[in-house]
């Protein structure tokens, strides 16, 4: 199993309140079998707006991927929804903004861009790493021991925070923010073959080094310790706090990185992605199991690759209802496999 | 510990034998004090004294106050007796101000007239329906989305819970937002919404020239609002502390310290749950039509974002969940600071220190009660007027947390010190007998050492 390996934590709960198993399964698989249909019925229909639909799914899906690793590594650690992680995220767009566009006269974008683009990568993935780890020492240290409503509160009121600094006039304002940012070179099917090279080209390499990281390392080995067990890990002389800031650094960086792509291809800042992607990040991390780290990835293609389909198929609701459409994902997800594509269902324990 | 419980609970048990009678009338006296306060003593009073209160407390305030506290009792139900994070709350509200559009209102794309008990001139287009009468079918309506978004979130606990009810949040906005191109039909117009919607009308009392027949958002409008608004709250606070009371909020308690355990009692938890969402889903419904109809008059999708689900559920758990005091104070205390609290302080440290606070505070309200929220949790997690259950409960730590912090460590070296102890008993119980044996047959040993033991 080439994803055991990657497993940090996970311990989706499994429910009493059951439907007949039977009933479950088949309906299950007529919900997938539905899925299926549909992504038959798009490429019939139209093979070339298929084929960019998909491409735009990738190029998102990676970025979902990358924010999802976040929260899926914080859940498998210390199993908290850090809430304010995709306002994290936004964060690091408007910083991303800010640095490439303000401060370092990004326009018209060329094969020199590639400086500016690696220099915003390190400051956004340091600011990004920065403001996790502060929100774990300031926040979520201290209600490590309180009941789960507490931290999940404080993410809550973590994202409110940031959503409210990034509001101000003096940050990016309460509308959305267009900056000058043009793409060129080829295309496929209107989708810039430069935007997805950048995009493959940063979230790959990243995704290997944190496959890396997780698998090989003694801090990736600490890591699995403490999300088996934090007392035990503690007595095998693991420095637990220590570990678990660096996950949350890790996450940080990612969705750091995360942000420097999503402004790059979206070309605009607004206060409110971070609660839009957060949540498909979310969703995409539950998709593959909470807590598997391959499993966020694929949950985020996943996620990427339906929504794109939605909004650019043949057969799509279009994107007023990319949201809809991704929620209903989740709240299917939630009913039919609450352990997710790669999870393992736990019971709770008395 | 189970004793504790108990005294815990009969105290609070003679409190509320008390209660029964006593708040009702306290409740009364403060809701006729406000309003007499606007309609009669405050116009009668000098200037120096009119102003300040004035400022500090617009009669629009007020209102706006009396119908978050509705939302906020709303959501205590779910979150504060029934322990199931909602974060989508704002759902109920935007279906409550949709219906009190749907059936309160100047038409949109509906070509039938239709009245009935309404205030409003009979001439008018559109559907007109008596307030007292949507408020129900607003009630009745969410308490039914209440049952359907509960239905799938059932076998969910804690933060899966809270990110599905946020999702189905999100989902009802977008319909709303999508609302004027569904199938070709316009439902709720878009964007744009529904407006004006029709104020509540005073009936009897406006016929006899007591009150002004509809109650707008004029100045005498507002005032009388109050007594509409404060009914509507203590109605809310009566089945709120009603409900809690019989079986069916002592099964909500019981969910909310430990499902387990409740349905190895034989707690129906599908049914429990269902009502939970339902009766607080009814609540929000009523908010969402007074809301509509008597503080903004128009709805559109813009007015229903996740930040006011947040904002509500601040107000219970700022308040202290589970009790229905706190989470009224807890609401008007927020949806004070967020109306006109935090402008009112701005000028107040602009008249001092000549800063110009007046409209840059408000505009970090998101940011301030953010910190508020995450202050609240660090350090008062139980809320300002917490219940006592989950006072005990909240500062408990789990076990496994207190043994990790060392808290067992203690028990463990009072028990060695123990063992020591008793060590050095029986090591001189030992002596003693080997002392008083050292005559007799070595074959009696262990047994008669052993009640020599017992005896010593």
């Amino acid at each position: 199993m080439a994803t055991a390996s990657l497993v940090v934590g996970g311990t989706q709960r499994k429910a009493r309140v059951r439907l007949g198993p039977l009933v479950e399964r088949v309906l299950g698989y007529a919900v997938l079998a539905l899925v299926l249909v549909w992504l038959v019925a798009n490429v019939v229909a139209d093979p070339d707006r298929f084929l960019g639909s998909l491409l735009v799914g990738l190029q998102n899906g990676l970025l979902y991927a990358l924010v999802a690793l976040g929260y899926t590594m914080v859940y498998g650690i210390v199993e908290l929804i850090n809430f304010a992680h995709g306002d994290l995220f936004m964060l690091t767009t408007i910083i991303a903004a800010g640095l490439m566009v303000g401060l370092l006269g990004v326009g018209q974008l060329s094969a020199l861009t590639i400086l500016p683009l690696l220099l915003a990568l390190v400051v956004c993935m340091a600011s990004g790493a920065f403001i996790n780890m502060a929100a774990e020492r300031l926040a979520y240290r201290k209600l490590r021991s309180a009941p789960k409503l507490a931290p999940l509160m404080t993410a809550v009121g973590l994202s409110f925070i940031f959503r409210g600094i990034a509001q101000q006039e003096y940050v990016n304002g309460s509308a959305q923010k267009n900056w000058p940012i043009v793409w060129g070179g080829p295309q496929v099917e209107g989708v810039f073959v430069y935007k997805l090279v950048m995009v493959l080209a940063v979230t790959l390499p990243l995704l290997l080094l944190m496959t890396w990281i997780v698998s090989r390392t003694k801090m990736g080995k600490a890591m699995r310790a403490v999300a088996q067990d934090q007392d035990g890990a503690r007595l095998m002389g693991v420095n637990v706090n220590g570990t678990i800031a660096f996950v949350f650094g890790l996450g940080g960086a990612l969705a750091g990185a995360a942000g420097v792509l999503y402004f790059l291809c979206q070309t605009q800042t607004y206060y409110d992605t971070g609660t839009q992607l957060g949540l498909i990040a979310f969703t995409s991390a539950v998709l593959g199991g909470i807590g598997n780290l391959s499993g966020a990835v694929i949950g985020g293609l996943s996620i990427g690759i339906v929504q794109a389909i939605n909004e650019g198929g043949a057969y799509g609701l279009g994107s007023n209802w990319s949201q809809s459409v991704v929620f209903a994902i989740l709240i299917i997800l939630m009913v039919f496999k609450p352990e997710g594509i790669f999870g393992r269902p736990t019971t709770e324990k008395v | 510990m189970a004793a504790a419980t108990q005294a815990a609970q009969g105290s609070s048990g003679a409190r509320h034998s008390l209660g029964r009678y006593g708040w009702p009338i306290g409740y009364v006296v403060v809701i006729l004090f406000l309003f007499f306060l606007y309609f009669s003593i405050l116009p009668a009073l000098v200037k120096p004294v009119q102003a300040p209160v004035l400022a500090w407390l617009p009669v629009a305030t007020i209102n706006e106050c009396l119908m978050w506290a509705i939302m906020a009792l709303g959501l205590n139900v779910v979150v504060g007796y029934a322990g199931l994070l909602d974060l989508g709350y704002v759902a109920f509200w935007a279906l409550g101000g949709y219906t009190a559009g749907w059936l309160m209102a100047f038409p949109f794309n509906w070509e039938w007239d239709f009245h009935l008990l309404s205030p409003v001139k009979s001439t008018l287009p559109g559907t007109h329906i008596n307030f007292w009468l949507v408020a129900i079918v607003a009630g009745v309506l969410c308490a039914i989305l209440g049952l359907i978004i509960g239905a799938p979130t059932l076998r969910l606990r804690g933060d899966y819970l809270a990110l599905v009810t946020l999702g189905f949040g999100e989902v009802i906005t977008q319909f709303f937002r999508n609302s004027n191109d569904i199938g070709d039909a316009n439902l709720a117009n878009g964007d744009q919404g529904i407006s004006p919607i029709d104020p509540i009308g005073t009936g009897p009392l406006g016929a006899a020239g007591i009150a002004p027949p509809l109650l707008t958002n004029s100045a005498a409008g507002n005032v009388w609002k109050i007594l509409v608004l404060g009914l509507l709250v203590g109605i809310c606070i009566f089945v709120s502390l009603r409900i809690r009371e019989g079986r069916l909020g002592r099964a909500w308690l019981a969910l909310r310290e430990d499902e387990l355990a409740a349905s190895m009692m034989g707690v129906p938890l599908v049914r429990v749950k269902l009502l939970a969402y339902a009766v607080g889903a009814f609540f929000g419904g009523i908010g969402g039509v007074a809301n509509a109809s008597a503080i903004t008059t128009a709805v559109s999708p813009s007015g229903f974002d996740f930040g006011k689900s947040v904002l509500v559920l601040l107000m219970v758990v700022l308040g202290g969940m589970g009790n229905v005091w706190g989470v009224t104070i807890g609401a008007f205390l927020l949806s004070w600071l967020n109306s006109n609290g935090l402008k009112q302080i701005g000028v107040q440290i602009d008249a001092l220190a000549g800063t110009n606070l007046e409209a840059t505070l408000p505009r970090y309200n998101y940011v301030i009660l953010g910190l508020l929220l995450v202050l609240m949790m660090l350090f008062r997690r139980e809320g300002l007027l917490p219940e006592s259950r989950t006072r005990a409960l909240m500062k408990m730590p789990s076990r496994t947390e207190a043994e990790s912090l060392g808290a067992d460590s203690l028990e463990a070296e009072a028990e060695s010190e123990a063992v020591e102890h008793a060590d050095a008993q029986g090591d001189a119980r030992i002596a003693a007998s080997a002392a008083a044996m050292a005559g007799s047959a070595p074959a009696a040993g262990p047994s008669s050492t052993a009640r020599r033991e017992d005896e010593s």
